[in-house]
């Protein structure tokens, strides 16, 4: 039970968060990435501010075991750098740039209830099963 | 350079890694948003936390446009053509979960933690995104 009310606190945060930066809105991330007109760099300002404020507690919590709530911390294994991460993080990058959106903007967006913001989590989830059915 | 908004952009940013540090001492998992989102459709295990977070980011905005933000009308602009927009969230979806993280998987949670595998992910997936978009420029798009 406690576990579901923090998501969704935790959500509810990320995605005010989101909002507040303009990454929601997909012109502002397609300024970002158009850099050889009208760079707008905002977009450096919003990672940079979330970095450095979860980088000194991921440090310092980081050789916690339990979470608050109890459960086992699992931090994901070393990732190797592998065509896997350069071929999905290239394919994600084209994608992101078709449209201005990546996965947390993607959700958020629909509460702007303009009906394309679900035709593109469908394709999104489309994208997901077909990676998960084919690629282990 | 137009539209440049470091202070909203700043705050934002301080405000999503605080919920990114919250949910971690919390619950002991990282808020990777394609990650949540890939085990809210395919694993019965924590689905409902992980549809809890998603469902928040769809209410985190209703609540700054309805309570906090009222007066200023929120800016949303995106292309409605399903030959970018079908595409491009296929692309998203398949790549984030090949890749193994988005911008707050890799972006936020992984070079928050030093990881050198996300510091490069992050790095080819701008370089990349950068590269599309410049190529759709030449083709009158997003100009």
């Amino acid at each position: 039970m406690n576990d579901k009310i923090i998501s969704l606190i935790c959500g509810i945060i990320f995605g005010i968060g989101l909002v507040i930066s303009g990454m929601t809105n997909p012109e502002k991330v397609i300024g970002f990435l158009s850099i050889t007109h009208n760079w707008d760099a905002s977009l450096i300002f919003v990672m940079g501010g979330a970095i450095i404020t979860a980088g000194p507690f991921f440090y310092f919590l980081k050789n916690k075991e339990l979470s608050a709530l109890g459960d086992k911390i699992n931090l994901p294994i070393k990732q190797n750098i592998d065509k896997k991460l350069i071929i999905g993080s290239s394919l994600f990058g084209i994608g992101w740039g078709l449209v201005g959106l990546c996965p947390g903007p993607a959700i958020s967006a629909l509460a702007t209830f303009d009906p394309i913001t679900l035709v593109f989590l469908i394709s999104m989830a489309a994208g997901v099963l077909v990676k998960k059915n084919t690629i282990k | 350079m137009n539209n440049f908004t470091p202070f909203s952009a700043l705050l934002g940013g301080v405000i999503i890694g605080l919920s990114v540090v919250f949910y971690f001492y919390m619950t002991g998992r990282l808020a990777g948003i394609s990650g949540i989102f890939e085990n809210a459709i395919t694993k019965a295990s924590q689905r409902l936390s992980n549809l809890a977070f998603l469902l928040g980011l769809v209410i985190g905005p209703l609540i700054y446009f309805n309570f906090i933000a009222s007066s200023a009308p929120v800016a949303f602009n995106i292309t409605h053509s399903y030959l970018l927009i079908i595409p491009g969230g296929f692309l998203v979806g398949f790549g984030t979960r090949l890749g193994g993280g988005c911008t707050s998987g890799h972006g936020i949670c992984g070079i928050g933690r030093l990881s050198t595998s996300s510091i490069i992910a992050t790095g080819i997936f701008v370089a990349i995104g950068m590269l599309t978009v410049a190529v759709l420029q030449q083709f009158g798009i997003y100009l």
